[in-house]
C-alpha cells in the first residue's frame, strides 16, 4: 500500500537548514493500523504530511497504491488527495462557516457529486459517527469530540485508501480520547489502512504497530 | 465551468459570509455611485455654462452706431453716425466672412389689442434675424417673417410670448390684429423663447419698418453671423477690418473710439470654449481620480477578503480541491459581488442624477418666461461612460481578488491551514 525509499526532507530556515527526515525506508501493507511516535521535532508530523501529499520531500521515492508520488502538479496532487487520502487534524480544520453536513459533504463537491446526493451521503456518515442530530450545527456550536467526529466523517466520505491522523486526540480530554480511538479502531477493522501520529502511549497502544521516530530516522518498527 | 454545482457552492459561501459579502459589495456600490454623481455634477456645470450660449448663434456679431468724437477729413466731431442700407451692402460685399446680415430698426411703440395695451420695442428685421437669434416657435406658434413679407412690405408682426400674455390674456393671438402706434399689424407668430436681455419685442419686416417708422431710412443696429474665424486673433483682425470698412463707409476716423460699437460674440465664445476645455479637463480629472479611488477601495477589500480565507483555502486543498477550482470559485464570487453591487451603485447614481435633472427641468418649466442664466443644467452622465467605468471597477475588483487568491492557492495546504 505504502512504500517509502530513502525519503529525505530539509527545511530551509534562511541561513540554517533543518534536516528533518534523514532517509526513511518504510513499507506499510493494506489494512495496517499503525501509530507513529516520537519526541517533538523527530519529524513525525512531517512524515505524515508527506504521506498525505500535503508536503513534498527532497529525495527518495514514495509509492502510494503503486503510484509514484513525486513532483506532482498541484492539480494531480489534489486528485490523489481527494481519491486516496483521508486526513484528520489535531485542530479539526473544519470550515467554520459551513455546518457539519456541509463540511462532511465538501470532498464530494470536488468529485462533482450533486448537492442533493452528497448531502444524503454525508448524512449517512454523520449517522455512522453518531452525530446525525448535529448535522445543521456550525463547528463552533460543537464540542471537541463532536468536531473530530465531523472531521473523521469528512476524511472517510470519499472512501480513501489510507486514513492519516495527526494527533487526532491532541485537543481532546481522556474520555473523548478513548471514544475517538474506538471510532478509529472500528474503521480499521473494516479494512481501512490507518496511520496515527501521536505522543500519547494510550493512543499508540490501541494500534497494532508502533513506529518510533528519532531525529529523522526510524528507530524501531514494533509490531504486535 | 458554470455548473449548477459550482454556482450553488458559491452562493452558499456568499450567504454564509453575509457581512463580508455586503461590506465588499458596499465598497463597490459606493465607488460607482460617487463616480457617477461627481461626473454628473461636472457635466451639470459644463452643460449649464454651455446652455447660455446655445440659445443664440455663437458666431454672432452686432454693431451699434455711435457718435464721432474726433474730427475727420474736414468733418467736425460730435456727428451722429447711424447706418443706412449702404452699410448693410458694404458689409455684404466687403466682409466676405459675414453671412445672414440684417439691419435692426428699434423703436419704442405702444401695442394695443382691444382694451389692453403696453409699451414694447418694435424691431424691423430681415428673415435672417431668426437664424441669428434662434427664436422659438411652438407647434401652433406660427412662423417668423419671410422674404415675401419683406418684398411686399406686409404689415405683419411676430410678438414675444410675454406680449401675447399681456395683450391677449390667454386668447390665441395668431391671425388677429394688434395696433402698433396707430397702425394695425396682423400677428403671424409667437416667439416662446425667454428673453434674456431687455424687455419684450414685436418683430416686423425691415422694409415695412423703414416705410412706416423710419422715413429717414437710418437705423442704429446691425447683426450678422461670421464664418471661419477660429481664433481670438482672427476675430480681432476681423473686428479691426470691420471698423476700417465702416470708417470709410460712414466717414469717421478709424481710431475714433466712440463712432462705432462692435460686439463679437464669436470672440467671447472662443474665450468661453477655453474655459469649457478647463472645466472638461477638471471633470475628467475628478472622474479619473474617483475611479482610481474606487479601484483602490474595491481592490483593498477584495484583497483582505481573500487573505482572510487563506486557511479555508488550505483546508479545501487538503481534502482534494484542485487549485483551479478554488481560484475559479473566488473569481466568480468577485464577479458576482462586483456586478450585483456595481449594478446597484450604477442605478443609485443614475437615479440620483436623473432625479435632480427631473426637478430642475420641472422648476425650469415653471419659470419658463423668467429671465435668468443657469450655471447648472442636466447633471447626467452618458450611459456609455457609466458602463465603461462600472466595467473598469468590476474588472479591477476581479483582478484584485484574483491576485491574492492565486498566491493563496499556491501555498502548501499545510502552511495555509496554519494561518488564522
Amino acid at each position: 500500500m505504502i512504500t517509502l525509499k530513502n525519503i529525505n526532507k530539509t527545511y530551509d530556515m534562511g541561513q540554517a537548514s533543518l534536516h528533518v527526515l534523514k532517509g526513511i525506508d518504510l513499507h506499510i501493507d493494506k489494512g495496517e493500523y499503525i501509530s507513529i511516535m516520537g519526541a517533538s521535532g523527530s519529524g513525525k508530523s512531517t512524515l505524515l504530511n508527506i504521506l498525505g501529499i500535503l508536503d513534498n520531500y527532497d529525495t527518495g521515492d514514495y509509492y502510494l497504491n503503486d503510484i509514484l508520488i513525486k513532483n506532482l502538479s498541484e492539480k494531480q496532487a489534489a486528485v490523489y488527495r481527494n481519491e486516496m487520502i483521508g486526513f484528520v487534524f489535531q485542530s479539526f480544520n473544519l470550515i467554520n462557516f459551513k455546518n457539519a453536513l456541509e463540511n462532511v459533504a465538501l470532498p464530494l463537491y470536488y468529485k462533482n457529486v450533486s448537492r442533493k446526493k452528497r448531502n444524503i451521503i454525508a448524512m449517512e456518515y454523520l449517522d455512522q459517527m453518531g452525530i446525525k442530530d448535529w448535522a445543521y450545527h456550525l463547528p463552533n456550536e460543537m464540542s471537541g469530540g463532536q468536531k473530530q467526529r465531523v472531521a473523521i466523517a469528512r476524511a472517510i466520505i470519499s472512501k480513501p485508501k489510507v486514513l492519516l491522523a495527526d494527533e487526532p486526540t491532541g485537543a481532546l480530554d481522556s474520555v473523548t480520547t478513548v471514544e475517538m480511538m474506538k471510532v478509529l479502531t472500528e474503521l480499521n477493522s473494516n479494512g481501512l489502512t490507518t496511520i496515527i501520529v501521536t505522543h500519547e502511549k494510550s493512543v499508540a497502544d490501541e494500534t497494532r504497530s508502533i513506529i518510533h521516530l528519532k531525529d529523522g530516522l526510524i528507530e524501531s518498527f514494533e509490531k504486535k | 465551468m458554470f455548473t449548477i454545482n459550482t454556482i450553488q457552492e458559491i452562493i452558499a459561501s456568499l450567504r454564509h459570509n453575509k457581512l463580508r459579502t455586503v461590506l465588499t459589495g458596499l465598497s463597490v456600490t459606493w465607488g460607482i455611485f460617487i463616480l457617477i454623481v461627481l461626473l454628473g455634477a461636472g457635466n451639470g456645470l459644463k452643460n449649464g455654462v454651455t446652455s447660455n450660449f446655445s440659445e443664440r448663434a455663437s458666431n454672432l456679431v452686432q454693431m451699434w452706431s455711435g457718435t464721432s468724437s474726433l474730427p475727420y477729413d474736414g468733418l467736425k466731431a460730435d456727428r451722429q453716425l447711424p447706418f443706412a442700407e449702404k452699410q448693410i451692402s458694404d458689409v455684404k460685399t466687403e466682409m466676405k466672412e459675414t453671412d445672414e446680415q440684417t439691419g435692426v430698426i428699434d423703436k419704442q411703440q405702444t401695442f394695443t389689442y382691444k382694451n389692453e395695451y403696453g409699451a414694447y420695442s418694435i424691431k424691423g428685421v430681415n428673415p435672417t434675424y431668426n437664424d441669428i437669434f434662434k427664436l422659438k416657435f411652438s407647434d401652433n406658434g406660427g412662423r417668423f417673417i419671410n422674404e415675401l413679407d419683406l418684398k411686399a412690405n406686409k404689415k405683419v408682426i411676430v410678438i414675444d410670448k410675454k406680449v401675447e400674455d399681456v395683450l391677449f390674456k390667454g386668447e390665441t393671438s395668431l391671425g388677429k390684429y394688434i395696433k402698433v402706434g396707430n397702425i394695425m399689424f396682423q400677428v403671424i407668430g409667437v416667439n416662446s423663447k425667454a428673453e434674456r436681455w431687455g424687455g419684450s419685442n414685436g418683430y416686423i419686416p425691415f422694409t415695412t419698418a423703414q416705410l412706416i417708422y423710419n422715413p429717414d431710412k437710418k437705423f442704429n443696429n446691425m447683426a450678422f453671423t461670421v464664418n471661419g474665424l477660429q481664433t481670438t486673433e482672427a476675430n480681432n483682425q476681423f473686428n479691426d477690418k470691420l471698423k476700417d470698412e465702416m470708417a470709410a463707409s460712414l466717414r469717421f476716423d478709424p481710431k475714433d473710439p466712440r463712432a462705432l460699437w462692435i460686439w463679437n460674440a464669436q470672440r467671447d465664445y472662443i474665450e468661453t470654449i477655453k474655459i469649457f476645455g478647463g472645466i472638461t479637463l477638471f471633470v475628467s480629472i475628478i472622474g479619473i481620480f474617483t475611479l482610481i479611488a474606487g479601484i483602490v477601495g474595491v481592490s483593498n477589500i477584495m484583497l483582505v477578503s481573500v487573505k482572510e480565507r487563506t486557511r479555508e483555502i488550505g483546508i479545501r486543498k487538503a481534502i482534494g480541491a484542485p487549485p483551479a477550482s478554488i481560484l475559479r470559485s473566488i473569481v466568480i464570487e468577485s464577479i458576482m459581488i462586483t456586478t450585483v453591487f456595481g449594478y446597484i451603485g450604477m442605478m443609485l447614481g443614475i437615479g440620483l442624477t436623473e432625479m435632480i435633472n427631473y426637478f430642475m427641468v420641472q422648476s425650469a418649466a415653471h419659470s419658463a418666461s423668467e429671465t435668468g442664466m443657469t450655471v447648472f443644467k442636466n447633471p447626467t452622465v452618458e450611459l456609455s461612460i457609466v458602463l465603461i467605468s462600472t466595467s473598469i471597477l468590476i474588472i479591477a475588483g476581479v483582478i484584485a481578488g484574483y491576485m491574492p487568491a492565486r498566491r493563496a492557492v499556491r501555498i502548501k495546504p499545510i502552511e495555509a491551514m496554519r494561518e488564522e
